[in-house]
């Protein structure tokens, strides 16, 4: 077996399965701030497929997407932070 | 050789990311996940990061692999310690065996300080030493 087809069949299903536990979580998440932080650790995942993808298909073209992804993934847990802050501000 | 050293680092990675959902999806408390999201997230992505840059063997790409890997590691700290501190504030409660709370002693002295403050204004004579 060689590296590809380890990754293809090996590592691909994890990161799949973890995908789907984050997912519950996301969906069952009581507050708003498990919501966000597992919207965070999606896309993380959603990196380290992208990263995975390109050493399956030998394109190292796909890592310059999963850079931008991490921007946007910081990003977008720091607006949601804001908002948070100013909803629990405005409540007091 | 570096196939194998790229499959046993790719394989860290990817259960260092299932203990990360698993964690995500057992534990008790918004604070717990945070922990977790944070530390495997990060880590686990870092080892695939590292397992790219052996595979492809290039200088730009290796570069590029560790800067995503140092953006992750830099970035991921900062919004888990701002989501914290921010769902403390609006009230996320806490797990039932949490044994330890100091940023609510610090609340607390904050408020009183600001009720000082307060009280000094409305007294004229401390007022204008301020």
């Amino acid at each position: 077996m060689n590296a590809e087809q380890f990754f293809t069949y090996g590592i691909l299903p994890v990161l799949g399965l973890a995908v789907l536990l984050i997912f519950v979580r996301f969906v069952k998440g009581p507050t708003l701030p498990d919501r966000i932080i597992s919207v965070d650790l999606l896309i993380t995942v959603g990196i380290g497929i992208m990263v995975v993808y390109s050493i399956i298909n030998d394109q190292p073209a796909f890592m310059d997407i999963a850079m931008i992804l991490a921007l946007i993934a910081f990003l977008g847990t720091l607006s949601f932070t804001y908002y948070l802050k100013q909803k629990a501000e405005s409540d007091e | 050789m570096s196939d194998f050293l790229m499959a046993l680092i790719g394989t860290i990675g990817a259960l260092f990311i299932l203990l990360a959902a698993i964690g995500m999806l057992r534990m008790p408390d918004f604070y717990l996940r945070v922990s977790v999201a944070t530390k495997g997230g990060s880590l686990g992505v870092g080892l695939i990061l590292v397992a790219a840059a052996i595979h492809f063997s290039d200088f730009g790409i290796t570069t590029r692999a560790l800067a995503i890997l140092f953006f992750i590691l830099i970035t991921a700290p900062v919004s888990a310690h701002l989501l914290g501190r921010v769902a403390y504030m609006s009230k996320v409660g806490l797990w039932k065996d949490t044994s330890r709370d100091d940023l609510a002693e610090e609340i607390l002295e904050e408020e009183a300080n600001e009720l000082k403050i307060k009280d000094d204004r409305h007294n004229p004579e401390k007022a204008d030493l301020m």
